[in-house]
């Protein structure tokens, strides 16, 4: 029991990784990794709700009817993205400020609902929130890696610690600009989920479509 | 599972709904209630760090100062003179503008900024030479953006034209596009404009066409065209005859 748990905990790491294998939660791990502190409190943000949500949704299940589930989770989901934002904007001003709309955004990311509606719903409350922990903690280990690189690369520095003197203050380093636009995070998560599935073929999904090669094409 | 209703009836799912709303409503309420004291420390706190951070720009421009060197006066708005009646430290601009004997509503082809009403009195920051002439005011300017209230200070210099900085120290612009009025490089683009035109009416604009380098111009913000409009409208409104248009008329006399 005790192993399963575990695995429950560690699977959405690299295995079944939500950004990585499912593609999910892009569009805030594209928006607030241009440097670590956000990533991080954008990342413990995620896991709070993920864990909390899960738990709660789990512990209700029995009593909700199927026509309205979705309607519920996405009720307990919004209430603690909203408790998260106030307790950021109250405890975390600075950072809470940077992220911005993307703290509220976490309503729409598909991780939360995905897991409350494909695991917390047929799973007991504990499991949901291990379930929802390690979801929470496989999204941020891909933000921090982002963030990371996003940060060092454009900026010379890591969680606001200047590592390398930029050019303009007299310094070698020449700060890479794009590293702090939206795209630069695309073309890491595309390193990192290319170097993932060349360690595990087995995540590389089948081509949906293949170009038909003359004279083999199958009859309908 | 309870069996006095079956799983899926209406009414059911109807009681289910109301008892999850009810309990969500509860925490966030809650939530909302007790966090909300240390919120509004962080916005006065951040209220204050702008006004240092625009006395400290300012330092390059007309030498040295500090939050200790200025001094809060209360203006009567409508005609520019100051009322030593009201404590400064305790005047609530907020709700002085909710209350209907203390503020007017603004009739809306005048209201430029966007505020519907507009307190009567209004919490000024002076700083005077040696010799007693005023060396420059901050005026706190409220308006509406694209989405969001903005809210910020305008320092101009004593002569009651010269503009030295447009700080906005709260805005909830679509960043990375309205939120840009908060960096530092438009930020800069306000130092030395002029506020009034020779025959003494608002000069300044802000976007819209206009060559770099006009004293009375400020570029706008691309792609960002209703903030722009947002700050041209809150500029020259709270310069204008309902805004501080009066006081600074004073200074210009130098009867301030």
């Amino acid at each position: 029991m005790a192993g399963a748990r575990f695995r429950t905990l560690v699977t959405p790491l690299i295995g079944e990784n939500p950004v990585t294998l499912q593609i999910l939660g892009i569009c805030s791990a594209l928006a607030v990794t241009t440097s670590l502190d956000t990533a991080l409190v954008m990342s413990i943000a995620v896991t709070c709700v993920l864990a909390l949500s899960g738990f709660l949704v789990s512990l209700v299940r029995r009593q909700l009817p199927r026509s309205i589930r979705i309607i519920v989770q996405i009720t307990i989901i919004a209430s603690l993205v909203i408790v998260v934002d106030l307790v950021l904007k109250a405890y975390l001003f600075e950072i809470g400020k940077r992220l911005s709309v993307f703290v509220g955004l976490i309503v729409t990311n598909c991780i939360v609902l995905g897991r409350a509606e494909g695991f917390a719903m047929h799973h007991r409350p504990l499991d949901s929130l291990l379930d929802g922990v390690g979801n929470g903690l496989g999204y941020g280990l891909v933000l921090m890696i982002v963030g990371a690189v996003r940060e060092l690369l454009g900026q010379g520095s890591l969680f606001g610690v200047q590592l390398f003197l930029p050019a303009e203050l007299g310094g070698a380093f020449e700060p890479l600009h794009l590293m702090l636009l939206p795209p630069s995070a695309f073309f890491i998560i595309a390193v990192i989920i290319w170097w993932i599935r060349r360690r595990r073929p087995e995540q590389v999904e089948s081509p949906e479509f293949r170009a038909p090669v003359a004279g083999t094409e199958t009859p309908r | 599972m309870p069996t006095d209703a079956p799983a899926d009836s209406p009414l059911r799912a109807l009681g289910i709904a109301l008892c999850i709303a009810l309990v969500c409503a509860l925490v966030v309420s809650v939530a909302a209630v007790s966090l909300r004291p240390r919120y509004l420390a962080n916005l006065e706190a951040e209220r204050f760090a702008r006004l240092d951070a625009t006395l400290a720009t300012l330092g390059d421009a007309i030498g040295s100062i500090g939050r200790e060197d200025i001094e809060p006066r209360v203006v009567r708005l409508d005609d520019g003179s100051y009322d030593d009646g009201v404590d400064p430290d305790l005047y609530d601009a907020v709700a002085a503008t909710r209350d209907p004997d203390r503020s007017i509503a603004l009739p809306a082809d005048r209201d430029t900024a966007g505020i519907g009403r507009r307190a009567n009195h209004a919490v000024i920051y002076l700083a005077r030479r040696d010799d007693g002439s005023p060396r420059l005011v901050i005026l706190p300017v409220v308006g509406t953006g694209y989405q969001s209230a903005l809210r910020g200070y305008l320092a101009m210099d004593g002569d009651g034209n010269e503009i030295l900085a447009l700080r906005f120290y709260e805005q909830g612009e679509t960043p990375g596009l309205g939120s840009r009025i908060q960096e530092p490089d438009w930020e800069a683009l306000w130092q030395g404009k002029q506020a009034y035109a020779d025959d003494g009416s608002v000069g300044i604009t802000v976007g819209g066409t206009g060559r770099r380098g006009d004293p009375f111009h400020v570029d706008g913000i691309s792609g960002a065209t209703r903030t722009t409009r947002g700050v041209n409208g809150l500029v020259r409104f709270w310069l204008g005859e309902l805004g501080f248009g009066p006081y600074l008329r004073r200074l210009r006399r130098g009867e301030a």
